[in-house]
């Protein structure tokens, strides 16, 4: 499948699971299950940043509009697609190893753990800015601090499901050839 | 000139970050212009139509718990018609418990009791349909059957504490009396041969009866069993019996013995009393 297929496709489905599936499910006024923002940690490395800051925008909009909220999404996916150049470049082992692979996986990231750390550093950025968002227009703080880590506890559960599951096959690749 | 293009295009990313953040920070302060901004209403559009397929999904699923509140819904609605009360032609009426009684004072003769099929068969020459309710849900013996449209489907024959067994049209041995909606005087029985599921034959009409294609045939409500007028079909052939004066009729049923679901059972309130009534006359005739 090319990239751009398997984008587009990505894209539709985490929307759909987010808005059909996910938000059906009320655990708890303190948790909300988020996954939608899975295709912005699953974004190749070689888009260039401000392809995946538009990008971003498109699916925060996007679940914006289903779930008639103002721009809440929106924001947080573009804040993390802006970091998450600065994390894969901090977190990633060795020399090249975003041209060998073509996305972030634990393969790529060389470990489970670089990518755990990779992972858990956006949702929780995602969440927290998210959350910060939803705060300031109604809440107060403790409800913040305490939504966004169960929150995150509750997303990062549900990326590692969904790693188990569909497990991308990751090939290495060398510029040598 | 040049320092500020030089600027911008090495904090573009920046720059462009800033720049989404500042627009999505302004649509959620001016939550009421979010309606009116770019592309909105054709996203609004978008999601209102994903969202209807999402639906149609959900009330598919949805169906049975539907059907069951609309067969409650119905149940309620048919014991309120007017048909099943008889006002009593005396004024003294001894009343002893509400239940029984509207406010005018009319007695109920008729009670609907709604029942879902379990089981149904049509390719044997004795078909018979089983109700998930029976003497625990308050039906009994002897009580008729019709399905939602109001087409008649048998008579109870047995009951356990949760089911009832239903005698369908379609049985060797059912035998119920019809009459031509058109014509009074052309009363008979209603009996199958069992070649044919959904075609029964109306026989002992009197040859003077006004029969035709196409005419309705009811109940006729001379026996305690069905109230006057349920449909029991509507006639396809007319053949005249030529030993006897009578014509042989055949007709296709108003209930489609192929996909019942929901059905009606026919308490009439009154059959005990009339039994008894009749067990007296004929014991007083033998002796």
């Amino acid at each position: 499948m090319s990239t751009l297929v398997k984008n587009i496709v990505r894209f539709a489905l985490l929307i759909l699971i987010q808005f059909f599936v996910l938000d059906k499910i009320h655990l708890h006024q303190m948790v909300t299950p988020y996954i939608y923002f899975l295709f912005i940690l699953w974004m190749p490395f070689k888009f260039n940043r401000t392809l995946q800051m538009v990008l971003a925008f498109a699916l925060g909009f996007t679940l914006d509009s289903f779930r008639h909220s103002p721009g809440f999404h929106a924001a947080a996916c573009v804040l993390i697609a802006y970091i998450r150049p600065f994390i894969i470049n901090v977190l990633i082992p060795q020399e090249g190893a975003d041209s060998n692979y073509e996305e972030p996986g634990a393969r790529s990231m060389g470990g489970i753990f670089p990518y755990l750390v990779y992972a858990g550093l956006l949702t929780i950025i995602h969440h927290g800015w998210l959350f910060l968002l939803e705060a300031l227009e109604f809440g107060n703080g403790w409800y913040f601090i305490v939504k966004t880590l169960l929150s995150t506890i509750i997303s990062l559960a549900l990326i590692f499901i969904t790693e188990l599951l569909f497990s991308r096959k990751q090939k290495f690749r060398t510029n040598t050839v | 000139m040049r320092n500020i293009f030089l600027f911008i295009r090495r904090y573009f990313n920046f720059l462009f970050f800033l720049l989404l953040q500042v627009y999505c920070i302004y649509l959620i302060i001016n939550y009421n212009t979010y309606h009116q901004a770019v592309g909105s209403a054709y996203m609004n559009e978008f999601t209102g139509s994903v969202n209807k397929q999402y639906n149609k999904v959900d009330n598919f699923l949805q169906l049975n718990k539907s059907n069951e509140a609309l067969k409650k819904e119905n149940e309620w609605l048919r014991n309120q018609l007017k048909a099943n009360f008889e006002n009593p032609d005396t004024a003294n009426l001894v009343i002893t418990d509400s239940i029984p009684f509207d406010t005018l004072g009319n007695k109920r003769k008729w009670l609907y009791q709604g029942a879902k099929v379990v089981s149904n068969s049509v390719s044997t020459q004795n078909n018979f349909v089983v109700l998930n309710r029976g003497a625990g849900q308050q039906l009994r013996k002897d009580e008729g059957v019709i399905d939602s449209n109001n087409g008649v489907v048998g008579i109870i024959t047995e009951v356990s504490e949760n089911f009832a067994v239903v005698m369908s049209l379609l049985h060797r041995d059912s035998r119920i009396s019809g009459i031509l909606k058109n014509d009074p005087l052309g009363g008979g029985s209603i009996v199958w041969d069992g070649k044919e599921p959904n075609y029964l034959s109306f026989i002992n009409v009197r040859k003077s009866a006004r029969a035709k294609r196409g005419d309705t045939v009811i109940t006729s409500g001379i026996t305690p069993t069905f109230p006057y007028g349920k449909m029991i079909g509507v006639i396809d052939q007319i053949y005249p019996d030529k030993s006897t004066n009578n014509f042989v009729i055949k007709i296709k049923s108003a209930a489609n013995f192929y996909n019942l679901q929901y059905v009606y059972a026919i308490d009439n309130a009154q059959k005990d009393e009339i039994n008894r009534l009749l067990e007296k006359a004929k014991s007083k005739i033998n002796n």
